[in-house]
């Protein structure tokens, strides 16, 4: 290989990293401006807002949008109600499938097998195809209304008993031999040896769930009345319909979008590696 | 999805069982279904009890209140043929399930394959491309709402540079839909990216290293070693990309609630108005089952295919 071929190859291949460089760029700009778009208008005054061609800086940030903002809806009430649900949903689903997990990969069992199937059975139903008998049943239950209605129909576990299940299975089995010649009994071995060993897949999965919970939708609109149940993105959806009348201006909007959005932003920024890479693991192997 | 089952090995350990533990055995059982006992309870409630109910539902007439469920049999399913809405619903949910396949995947693929040539920054931009996906789908409908308003929204401004007008996006019949596939397309691209970044990052170097001792072009890589290597990965983004269409709400329902005249509304929006707006829980039933049906045949569909057609090493 002669040294111009060798050199041209170099060059054609950092021209190729730039225009890889530039694309990225380019898409991660157009993806962000919606974000970057929300927060200008949040601090923008009504002025501002309503015009064309668009301005992109407010002259001079109108903070006191997000106490307006904050008094449109009882946000404070909305927020207690989606750290409750999410906290107690997460920690209820992680427990599950931490047990279940344990029993389908460390207990001795005839018929282990076949009650894995049946979780296996269960990934295959929707929970869209669930709504209306689950209504039903919350209704029947007295639990319209309440945080156990909101909770307890989507704490059942397929996704993450598969991943610790995974997770089990890949220990030693000399860990737990060694543990049961001294006499020790499952719960043992599934606290003190399992799940300190299994540490960065449970915060993962706690992390998705979290995530997967407090922007839970759907299910919180059909079994929620009254205004002191709403979760967050319950109370965001009213706010955007009342703002058809008129009362509540494009910025007010923006700006409770951003109390809602920030706690979740920090927990992002914080966590991003782990939040990305666990979804394409699960994904990959759920 | 590949799952291993735990058949050979449960096996050989059942095989190293003492003999005449008969005691422990039973304790040993008794653990298990402690162990797994609240969650299979749970699927009982929430998620098999609701296939029985919904399946014998679809056969009824009934408003979720009254006592009495009147018996129509197949009537649910006839009228389902028979609405318009019904169809313009289906349409509608096709269309989004087509743009996740020939615009998101393969945008995600591209930005993937760029973002894996270890570009300075890529980190960040992964981030950036991801959040989208983190965030709370509510909020970004809002500001979307907000980006389209055919007076002072953001969009317009590119539109008239172009010397066009803009069309007011969620009051429009012809243009209510492709609002909505925008948003969706914008939230969900991050999520398919990072999925084919993986798929990427797991094919040995050694066959690139090899093909370019053999002067191979940056084209003959891509089509003979990166495509038959992600296949798999492919394939899943295509498979969960249709099943997704099925499932959309929160974005069509806070940027046009399906509107203007069904114009924007999905098949899981459709279901939601009839059970819980006017309380047709016979006919809602029958299309929560038919959604079942569809994503059972496209499950069937995609194992029967990947045998044939995806490479898996």
């Amino acid at each position: 290989m002669s040294h111009t071929s060798w050199s041209n190859s170099r060059w054609t291949s950092r021209l190729g990293t730039a225009v890889a460089f530039v694309a990225v760029a380019i898409a991660a700009i157009l993806i962000g401006l919606p974000f970057f778009w929300m927060v200008t208008t949040a601090l923008k005054d009504w002025k501002e807002v309503m015009i064309f061609p668009p301005v992109w800086f407010p002259a001079k940030p109108q903070w006191q949008n997000f106490s307006v903002a904050w008094q449109q809806e009882p946000f404070g009430r909305y927020y207690v109600n989606s750290t409750i649900t999410m906290v107690s949903g997460t920690i209820a689903e992680v427990l599950i499938a931490i047990f279940s997990a344990y029993a389908l990969a460390r207990i001795q069992y005839r018929h282990r097998e076949a009650v894995f199937l049946v979780i296996l059975a269960a990934m295959m139903i929707p929970s869209q195809m669930s709504l209306i008998p689950n209504y039903v049943t919350t209704y029947r239950l007295g639990w319209i209304d309440t945080y156990m209605g909101l909770v307890v129909p989507s704490v059942s576990s397929v996704f993450g008993t598969f991943l610790l299940r995974q997770a089990f299975m890949s220990m030693s089995p000399e860990l737990f031999d060694a543990a049961k010649i001294d006499g020790a009994g499952h719960l043992y071995s599934l606290f003190g040896i399992a799940m300190p060993l299994a540490t960065p897949v449970i915060a993962t999965l706690t992390l998705y769930l979290a995530s997967a919970k407090w922007n839970h939708y759907l299910w919180p609109l059909i079994v929620t009345n009254s205004r002191n149940m709403r979760t967050l993105p319950l109370g965001l959806a009213w706010l955007s319909r009342e703002g058809e009348y008129g009362e509540v201006g494009e910025q007010h909007k923006m700006a409770a979008v951003l109390i809602v959005l920030i706690p979740m932003f920090v927990i992002y920024f914080l966590a991003q590696k782990q939040l990305i890479e666990g979804i394409s693991a699960g994904a990959l192997k759920g | 999805m590949r799952i291993s089952l735990p058949f050979s090995k449960a096996r050989k350990q059942s095989a190293a069982r003492t003999p005449g533990s008969s005691k422990l055995r039973r304790k040993e059982t008794l653990t298990f279904w402690a162990f797994i006992g609240p969650n299979l309870l749970l699927f009982a409630v929430f998620t098999f009890w609701p296939l029985v109910a919904s399946g014998s539902w679809s056969f009824v007439r009934w408003d979720l209140i009254s006592p009495t469920k009147t018996w129509v049999g197949l009537g649910n399913y006839r009228k389902m043929l028979d609405d318009p809405v019904f169809w313009k619903v289906v349409r509608n949910t096709l269309w989004v399930g087509a743009s996740a396949l020939v615009i998101r995947t393969p945008l995600a693929l591209v930005l993937a394959v760029l973002l894996n040539r270890r570009l300075p920054g890529s980190q960040v931009f992964r981030a950036i491309i991801f959040s989208p996906r983190f965030t709370n789908k509510i909020a970004m409908a809002m500001v979307w709402a907000w980006i389209f308003d055919g007076q002072f929204g953001l969009l317009r401004a590119p539109l008239d540079l172009l010397g066009l007008t803009s069309p007011d996006w969620l009051l429009d019949t012809t243009w209510a839909l492709p609002a909505v596939i925008i948003v969706l397309t914008w939230s969900g691209l991050g999520y398919a990216m990072v999925i084919f970044l993986s798929g990427l990052q797991s094919i040995p170097p050694v066959l690139y290293e090899a093909a370019k001792v053999d002067g191979a072009s940056e084209w003959v890589l891509f089509s003979r070693i990166t495509m038959p290597m992600i296949s798999p990965t492919t394939f899943f983004v295509m498979i969960t990309s249709v099943i997704g269409a099925l499932k959309v709400f929160a974005i069509p329902n806070i940027l046009t609630d399906g509107g203007p005249l069904w114009s924007s509304a999905t098949y899981l929006l459709y279901l939601y108005d009839n059970a819980f707006n006017w309380f047709k829980v016979g006919y809602g039933s029958a299309l929560a089952v038919v959604l079942f049906l569809f994503i059972l045949l496209i499950t069937f569909v995609q194992n029967r295919l990947s045998k044939r057609w995806v490479h898996y090493n």
